[in-house]
This record gives C-alpha cells, sequence and structure tokens, in this order.
C-alpha cells in the first residue's frame, strides 16, 4: 500500500492541484495564487518524482505495473524520466507565461490549469500500460492544447489555430481508436504486455494486426507532426500564443514520441523474432523509417524559406519529428536512449528560441519576422547570444545539448543498420543549418532596423533554465545517459 | 558534477602539464574576459595578448621536453568523458602535431597584436571569440579521439564565422555563410564515418561492453590489422578526406576560401591562411594517411592530379587578380596544392617536406596577409592600381613585404623553399605515384608564383610615385615592427638550418610512412590494388 502511494504520489499531487484550482479560481479570482500555486505544484511533482524513483529502486525493480491499477498503468523508470521532462516543460511555460498574456491578451487562471490538465494527461501517456490508457493520455492532452491554441479569443489568428488543431487532431484521433480497435480484434488484448506476449506465441491474426498497427501509427504520427501529417503544426505553431506552441512542440512531442516508443518497443520489436511476421515487420519499419527520412527534409525544405520566426521554428520542430522517428526506427536500447536524450534537449533548445521570440512580440505576432530581428544583438547582446546557442544547438553544432542527442540517434540508426537514413539526417542538417545561421546572420551582421523592445522578468528566467541546461547538458551528457540507460534496465 | 568531472581530469595528469595548459589557457582567458566591462577595450587588448604570448612560452616548454627519438604520442593525457560510448577527452602530442601546436602558439599573439588596429568596433567580442579559436584549433592538433576530434573540428568553425562576419569587409555575409556550409558539409559526412568506424572497432571487432570506441590510438592499431574490407574502407576514406579536402582547400572545393579570405578582417586572414587550413591537411596525414592505408594507396593519384591541378589553377588565376588580398588567397590554393602532393607521395621526403610547407605557408602567406592589411588600414582600397612606388615613402614596409614575397616564391636561404623542394622530391621519388609528371607540372607552379608575386610586388612598390594619395603614407610603427620582425627571424631560420624542426618529425613520419608500406594487402580481388603493389614491391 505505501508503495502504491509513492508510485502515483505524482499524479496524484497534480490532480489534486488542478481540482483545486478549478475550484479556487470559481470562488476567489485571485491571479497571484493560480500562478504561484501552479507551478508550486508542478514543482512539487517534480521532486516527489524525485524521491519516487530513489525509493522504489528501479535498476534492480524495473516494473511494478503489476502492484496496482490491475495493469492499467506501468511505473518503470524510463516513464518516469519522461515525467521529469513534462513537468519542466509545465514550469517552464507557465513561467513564461504570464507576462506574455498580459502584454498581448490580458491573463486568465484558466491558462495555468491548462496547461496542468494536458500535464496530466502526458503523465498518464507515458505510464500507461494498455492500449486505452494510452488513448486517454493522449485525450486529455489534446483536448487541453485545442483550447490553449485557440487561447486568445480575440486574435483571429489564434482562434483559427484553435479551430484547426481541433478538427485536423479529432479525425487523427479516430485513427488511433480504429487502430486499438483492429489490434485489440487481432489479439485479443490491449494490454501491452498481453500483445506482446500474443505476438511472440504467434498467437494472432496477422493482417489485422497489422493493418491496426499501422493505423495506430498514423494517429501517433499526426500529434508529431511527421510527414505527410504534418500539415496542421505550422500553421498551428505560429497561430497559437508562443508560449503554447513552444509547450506543444516540446513537451507534446515528446509524449507523443513516448507513445510510439512503447508501441513499437512492445508490438514491434517482439514481432522480429517470429518467421510469420518479419516481413511485416520489415516492411513497417521501412516506411517508418522512409516517413522519417521525408519528415526531415521536408520540414527543413520549407523551414529554409521562412521569413516569419515562428513559422521557421515550427517548420524546423517538424524535422525535429523526423530526427526522433530516427530512434523509433532503429528500435533499440540505444535508440530509446537515445529519444530520452533528444527530447530533453529539444525541450530546452525549442522552447528557449520560443521564449525569446515571445518577449519581443506584440499583439497578433507583431516582431516575428527574420527582419525584425537585424541588428538585434546591437541592443541585446545577451539575448541574442543566448538565441545563438539555441539555434546552434537546434543545427546540432557541438558543444550544445542538441548536437549530443543528434548524435546517439545517428549512432543509433547506424548500429540498427540504417546508414542510408543517417545520411539523409546529415544532409538535412545541413540544409537546416542555413536557416539556424540565417537567424544568427540577421541579429549580428545585419544593420540594426526599429527595435524590438524585449520583456523582461519571469519569462527571461526561463530562457536562463534553458540557456544553462542546453550548455550544461552540451558539456556533460554522460550523466543523462547513465542515467536513462539504468532506468531501462 | 562539473566540478567532479575536472577533479576527475587534474588527477589523472600531474606530470604533464603543459599540454593542458597550451589547450586551456587561451578558454580560461576568454571566459575571463567575458566578465569584463565591454568600455575597457585596452583591457581587452592587452589581457588578450598577455594570455596569448604567455600561451606560446609553455608550449615553448612542450618544445623542450619532447623527446626526438620517439615517434609515438607523448604528454598522454585520458579522462573519461561518456563511459556509456567509450567517449573520453584524450589528447597527445607527436611529431606531426607538435610542430603544428606550435605554429598555433605563435601566429596567435601575431594576430592579437595585429588586430589592435585593425578591430575598431566590438572589441569584446572579438578577443573573446580569437581566444575561443586559439583554444579549438589547438584542440584538434591534439586531441586524439575521434569524436573529441570532431567537436574541436565544429568548435573552430563557430568563432571564424563571426569573425568573417562581423568585422570583415563588404561582401562579408555572403562569405561567411559561404564557409560556413561548405566546412559543414564536409564534417558531417565525417561524423557519419567515425560513427560507423566506432561502432565496427568497438562493437563489432573489439566486443566491447560500450559497443563503441573513438579511442584513436586503439582504432589504428586494430586497423592496421586489415579488419575492414578494402570497399568499406574506401568510403570511410573519402567520408574522411571529403572533409578535410574541403578544409585544405583541395581544387575544385576551394571555391570557399577567396571569398573568406579576402572579406575576412586582416587577423581573420592570416588566422584562416596561418592555422586553419592546415587543420585540413593535418586531418589528411593523421587520419586518412595513418587509418586507412589501403584506400590512401589507392586514391594517392586521385588526389595527387587533384593537388597538381590545384598548384597550377592556384597560380593562373593568381596572376590576373587585380585585388591584392585576393591574390594572396589564391596563392593559398596553389602553394597547399604542394602540401597534399608532398603528403600523397606517402614518402618521408614528401611528407617532411609537406610538413615544414605547413608551416612555411603559415609564416609567409600570414605576413603577406599582414603587409596587405598595413597597406590597408592607411589607405582602404586593395586594388594594386591604386599604389605604385611605394618604397620612397615606407622603406621599412617594403623589406618586410619583400621577405615574405621571396618566401612565398620560394626563395633559397628562406622557408618556402625547403618545403616546396622536399615535397616535389617526394612526388618524384614516390612508388605510390610511379610517375615523373607530377614533379615537372607541380614545379611549374613555383615559377608562376615568381611571375606573379613579383610582378605584384613591382606594381605595388616600385615604379614612381603616380597617386598622389600614397604620398603621405607613414612607415610601419613600432607595434607593426614588433609582430612583423618574429615572423622574419622563423623564416630565415627554417630556411638556413631547416633539419631544427624536422628533427621533431623525422620519426613520426618515418613511422607513418613505414606502417602504410608494411601493411600487407587483404584479400581483395581488385586488381588496381594488387597492382599498385606489385609495383611496390618492384621498387624495393
Amino acid at each position: 500500500m505505501v508503495e502504491e502511494i509513492y508510485l502515483l504520489l505524482p499524479m496524484i499531487i497534480l490532480s489534486v492541484a488542478i481540482i483545486v484550482f478549478l475550484v479556487v479560481d470559481g470562488i476567489w479570482k485571485n491571479k497571484t495564487v493560480n500562478f504561484w500555486g501552479s507551478i508550486i505544484s508542478l514543482l512539487l511533482s517534480f521532486i516527489v518524482t524525485f524521491w519516487s524513483m530513489q525509493y522504489l529502486d528501479f535498476a534492480h525493480n524495473p516494473d511494478y505495473s503489476k502492484f496496482i491499477t490491475k495493469g492499467f498503468l506501468a511505473f518503470n523508470g524510463f516513464s518516469y524520466y519522461f515525467d521529469l521532462i513534462f513537468f519542466f516543460a509545465g514550469i517552464l511555460t507557465i513561467l513564461a507565461s504570464r507576462d506574455y498574456q498580459r502584454a498581448n491578451y490580458k491573463e486568465l487562471n484558466e491558462f495555468y490549469t491548462l496547461v496542468l490538465i494536458s500535464t496530466f494527461g502526458m503523465t498518464i501517456i507515458s505510464h500507461s500500460n494498455n492500449l486505452l490508457a494510452l488513448f486517454l493520455g493522449i485525450e486529455t492532452m489534446s483536448l487541453s492544447f485545442y483550447v490553449l491554441a485557440g487561447f486568445f479569443r480575440k486574435s483571429q489568428q489564434s482562434v483559427e489555430a484553435g479551430i484547426k488543431y481541433f478538427l485536423l487532431g479529432a479525425f487523427a484521433t479516430g485513427f488511433l481508436v480504429y487502430g486499438i480497435a483492429f489490434v485489440y480484434g487481432a489479439t485479443k488484448s490491449i494490454d501491452f504486455s498481453s500483445i506482446a506476449l500474443a505476438v511472440q506465441s504467434g498467437n494472432f491474426t496477422s493482417i489485422y494486426l497489422a493493418i491496426g498497427i499501422g493505423l495506430i501509427f498514423i494517429g501517433l504520427s499526426f500529434k508529431v507532426a511527421a510527414f505527410p501529417f504534418h500539415q496542421w503544426a505550422p500553421d498551428v505553431y505560429t497561430g497559437a500564443p508562443t508560449t503554447v506552441s513552444a509547450f506543444m512542440s516540446t513537451a507534446g512531442k515528446a509524449s507523443a514520441i513516448f507513445a510510439l516508443f512503447l508501441v513499437a518497443k512492445s508490438i514491434l520489436l517482439p514481432m522480429h523474432g517470429l518467421e510469420a511476421t518479419l516481413k511485416t515487420v520489415a516492411n513497417i519499419q521501412t516506411i517508418l523509417a522512409v516517413i522519417s527520412a521525408l519528415t526531415m527534409l521536408v520540414g527543413n525544405f520549407i523551414a529554409l524559406v521562412q521569413k516569419d520566426v515562428k513559422r521557421m521554428l515550427a517548420y524546423s520542430s517538424v524535422a525535429h519529428a523526423g530526427y526522433l522517428l530516427m530512434g523509433i526506427v532503429a528500435n533499440n536500447p540505444e535508440g530509446w536512449n537515445a529519444i530520452g536524450f533528444y527530447a530533453l534537449a529539444y525541450l530546452f533548445m525549442q522552447f528557449g528560441a520560443f521564449t525569446i521570440l515571445s518577449l519581443g512580440e506584440k499583439e497578433d505576432n507583431k516582431f516575428n519576422t527574420i527582419e525584425d530581428y537585424y541588428g538585434f544583438s546591437k541592443k541585446h547582446p545577451f539575448l541574442a547570444g543566448t538565441m545563438s546557442v539555441f539555434m546552434l544547438s537546434l543545427a546540432g553544432i557541438p558543444p550544445f545539448a542538441g548536437f549530443f542527442g543528434k548524435y546517439f540517434l545517428f549512432l543509433s540508426a547506424i548500429k540498427a543498420g540504417y546508414l542510408w537514413l543517417t545520411i539523409i539526417a546529415v544532409i538535412s542538417s545541413i540544409i537546416s543549418m542555413y536557416y539556424y545561421i540565417g537567424l544568427i546572420l540577421a541579429m549580428y551582421f545585419k544593420e540594426q532596423k526599429e527595435g524590438i523592445e524585449p520583456r523582461f522578468g519571469l519569462p527571461f528566467v526561463a530562457v536562463l533554465f534553458c540557456l544553462f541546461a542546453t550548455i550544461l547538458f552540451g558539456l556533460i551528457p554522460q550523466y543523462v545517459i547513465d542515467f536513462t540507460y539504468l532506468l531501462l534496465g | 558534477m562539473v566540478v567532479a568531472f575536472f577533479l576527475k581530469f587534474v588527477e589523472l595528469n600531474e606530470t604533464d602539464m603543459e599540454l593542458l595548459l597550451t589547450l586551456f589557457l587561451p578558454l580560461i582567458g576568454a571566459l575571463l574576459l567575458l566578465f569584463v566591462n565591454r568600455n575597457n577595450i585596452k583591457t581587452f587588448k592587452y589581457f588578450s595578448l598577455a594570455v596569448s604570448l604567455l600561451t606560446f612560452l609553455v608550449s615553448l616548454l612542450l618544445l623542450i621536453k619532447f623527446d626526438f627519438a620517439n615517434p609515438e604520442f607523448q604528454f598522454l593525457t585520458e579522462a573519461v568523458w561518456i563511459e556509456k560510448f567509450d567517449l573520453g577527452f584524450r589528447v597527445g602530442i607527436d611529431g606531426i602535431s607538435i610542430l603544428l601546436v606550435l605554429l598555433t602558439t605563435f601566429i596567435s599573439p601575431i594576430t592579437i597584436l595585429s588586430s589592435f588596429s585593425a578591430i575598431e568596433k566590438r572589441e569584446k567580442e572579438y578577443y573573446v571569440l580569437l581566444l575561443f579559436l586559439q583554444f579549438a584549433m589547438t584542440g584538434v592538433f591534439v586531441a586524439l579521439d575521434l569524436f573529441l576530434f570532431y567537436i574541436f573540428w565544429e568548435l573552430v568553425l563557430i568563432p571564424m564565422y563571426f569573425i568573417i562576419g562581423l568585422w570583415g569587409g563588404k561582401n562579408r555575409i555572403y562569405a561567411s555563410v559561404k564557409f560556413f556550409i561548405y566546412t559543414v558539409v564536409g564534417s558531417l559526412f565525417m561524423l557519419v564515418a567515425i560513427v560507423w568506424l566506432g561502432l565496427y572497432v568497438g562493437g563489432n571487432i573489439l566486443k566491447m561492453p560500450s559497443g563503441f570506441t573513438s579511442n584513436f590510438i586503439l582504432i589504428r592499431q586494430i586497423l592496421s590489422q586489415n579488419v575492414i574490407p578494402f570497399e568499406i574502407e574506401r568510403w570511410l576514406f573519402l567520408a574522411f578526406a571529403l572533409s578535410f579536402c574541403i578544409k585544405v582547400p583541395l581544387f575544385p572545393l576551394h571555391t570557399w576560401l577567396p571569398d573568406a579570405h579576402t572579406e575576412a578582417p586582416t587577423p581573420g586572414s592570416v588566422i584562416l591562411a596561418g592555422i586553419l587550413l592546415k587543420l585540413g591537411t593535418y586531418g589528411l596525414i593523421r587520419f586518412n594517411i595513418e587509418l586507412f592505408t589501403n584506400s590512401a594507396i589507392y586514391y594517392a593519384p586521385y588526389i595527387s592530379v587533384l593537388a597538381v591541378i590545384g598548384i597550377v589553377y592556384g597560380a593562373l588565376v593568381s596572376a590576373v587578380q587585380t585585388d591584392v588580398k585576393r591574390l594572396v588567397a589564391f596563392s593559398s590554393v596553389s602553394h597547399l596544392g604542394f602540401v597534399v602532393l608532398g603528403i600523397f607521395s606517402i614518402t618521408v621526403e614528401g611528407m617532411q617536406g609537406a610538413l615544414i610547407q605547413m608551416v612555411n605557408h603559415g609564416l609567409s602567406t600570414g605576413m603577406l596577409f599582414l603587409a596587405v592589411g598595413i597597406l590597408y588600414e592607411r589607405r582602404h582600397t586593395r586594388e594594386i592600381a591604386e599604389y605604385g612606388g611605394i618604397a620612397r615613402v615606407m622603406p621599412a614596409f617594403t623589406v618586410f613585404f619583400g621577405v615574405a614575397m621571396l618566401a612565398s616564391v620560394g626563395l633559397p636561404g628562406l622557408n618556402g623553399f625547403v618545403g616546396e623542394f622536399l615535397s616535389l622530391l617526394g612526388a618524384f621519388k614516390s612508388p605510390v605515384l610511379n610517375s615523373y609528371w607530377y614533379t615537372i607540372i607541380g614545379a611549374t607552379g613555383v615559377i608562376f608564383a615568381a611571375v606573379y608575386l613579383l610582378t605584384m610586388f613591382q606594381k605595388v612598390v616600385f615604379g614612381p610615385l603616380t597617386n598622389p594619395a600614397n604620398h603621405t603614407l607613414k612607415d610601419i610603427n613600432r607595434r607593426e615592427w614588433a609582430y612583423l620582425v618574429p615572423i622574419v627571424i622563423m623564416m630565415v631560420w627554417i630556411g638556413v638550418y631547416p633539419k631544427f624542426f624536422l628533427n621533431y618529425s623525422e620519426p613520426t613520419v618515418k613511422n607513418v610512412v613505414n606502417r602504410v608500406y608494411q601493411q600487407k594487402f587483404p584479400t581483395q580481388t581488385n586488381i588496381d590494388v594488387l597492382k599498385i603493389s606489385t609495383k611496390i614491391g618492384e621498387k624495393k
């Protein structure tokens, strides 16, 4: 019983906080309480997660899913590692959002609660042990994302982003559910471990399983914004409030990629051992590899011609989904670890870049074009330098965190025999250099235009966090890597 | 965690701190400068000068403590970085890298001294970047871990990109982006090759628990037993060679160079020509020749042909330039051709010549750029036609300019002659190239060099003083004396007594060359390789 409490404590804290703040907001309209309360509850969950990890000693007891919730939720180290990422993303989002909301629209308390709810959804994804739990988590997360994307009610772009995201997202969820139904029909189970068992023992209907997996991958590809289901991403990320885009494109992407990892690990991997399914799984993996390659290329090529920094970052986040998919394609421990590291590195660099954008933004995405950033370094050398660090990290230049993420992904793909995919990743990295460097070029080498006036304050603290982490994980990635290896067992 | 990392690192090496100091002093200096207020321009200038001079003094200790007779790596330091993938901080130097490390530490104070007048805005960023650049370049020369090497290799890129882009000439943005993209294209393929090699050696052959290694010495030892099939080895060779040949730059990958050299500020050009290009040639020796010996023999004729084309092409294009700086830039293409020819002759003479030529080129072309910079600071033009008869108003400058020019031409008694002669001699004797035409055509490059450099010198310095703007030119000042005289001393020293420097590299170079030939050819059906191997047998 005590163990169960420990296992569930982070989620309990979060869910209690959500309900409390919803109620408090109804009675006592105090913005400070909600703002700080949300941050503190996330921080508490963050700390408690560490504590739970320590107490449970995952290195020796890798899985607690048998204990409680009747196998509905799984509790292993890797899920908790992703929880940490989600919690931190939530903290950063709330930190960055208050001043941004005040400057662009008005501060509403629901924002913070919605961030909490979507974070809660993400933790369910990372702990799901079962296709239905996975679905539940994805829906909890997505529904709050739909609202968050359209949060600035007065802004046409924001509302458009919300509706677009909702319509397409709902459609993609349909695919996901349909896929789950097929997998259930084929293996008579929705539990990951029993599906794996059924697959290993050859006790399934091959064609339905293939269709089911295909449909699930379509649904999840939509969530990570992989080609050809990426079309929503640029519009939504551009239209949505900038800090929300940052949240969706980092934590949202990380949780979707985690869902893909779960499916790949528990359904695709056991299929390798069987002669009957070897061909199917090889086909699926080839298709995934092609999707990954096209995602990188398409994202980077279109980002190349963008004039708007926010839109450029949106397309670059599509490209990064492609890099992350390499780990799924490789589907070996190196690949999973690489995903873990990359999700962490990507959180900080992408979030930092978006937050710096949000610092200078005026209503309706003004001051977001590359031209507005001409000569930015003259007046704000520190911010320009920080932005350059994020750009270089996104481009994968050492010694920043992004480089190691890319490096580990390349390593896993080569080890799995996907040299061609790595070479395509390299080529698309080269393409991406051009526009990442383009922003640095605009900030440093061009003559100053009418300047952006960035707001400092709390969002700046979030930027500092991101900067610190991007450099730190670039210098000492070994601690994270050792950690994830330990957690994966 | 950071402290723990550094503590681990210091513990390992109590005896040989010289190399680590040479590497890290500039970085420490750069980090300290970050905290200085940007209005204290004098602090930036003199502090960075002091740091680079101190680094030079420390590097002289390397020269003293270095063991001539030992062809292996010395001053070895090893610290674990990422245990899971056997990535380590491994550094050390041998006879090949010591000369280049010394070149780096020697050129750096000179560039800083020349920056005092050349850089007039954003001094803080500039000096921080310059010291950081020195750290990265030294790192490339001392890294004994493929992964660490790659990191330093990429680190060089960022400061240089900013130096060209922020303090460069009119076309600086175009030049800086071109420089960046060109270099990145090559280096990323190198990264793939490094990962493949590490997985193959660490995982497939050694079956290490990490499944990966990037330890250079270990990989070299394993590869010397011909474990990689030739079909794969040649691709690895090409991936590395692409990266290095872009940096050298080898014809036809040279097009970034004239733009970057011309647009960079004077100190930037000096570093580009003096040290940055040597990263490429150093990589060719260290990785392409030492690791992939079979492919090196197989591809040597092809690369040498490109080198010879580069020698002649660079010289011919130089001859028609109207811009002094562009002329010197194209002459680099020509001079580096000799280096590559010397390296891929795979003979002791050729490689020794290539090494000494690397140092020479750094000195003489660096000095030519400095001279052009001195003119540019006074007249703000680089057109040859704008000058003429400068000797009358700037006699001391003329002497220095003349010495640099003659050294670049390859006048016996000055440094350029030794390197070019040995490189050509190596190509002549080379069993791999096995043709005299490389030397014959390459030697015309020396003649062309005399033509275009002497013509330029004559047009700029001699003749009547026609342009009235030139009447008031001031001769070089004390600071300029201070950075020109050491270079001239080195030029004469190498020209008269090159043995002092050749002694350092000889055992290592011999070792490298022997290793290439000792290696037995694998049971390949590739006829070309077998042909070459029988040829070598005949010659011996």
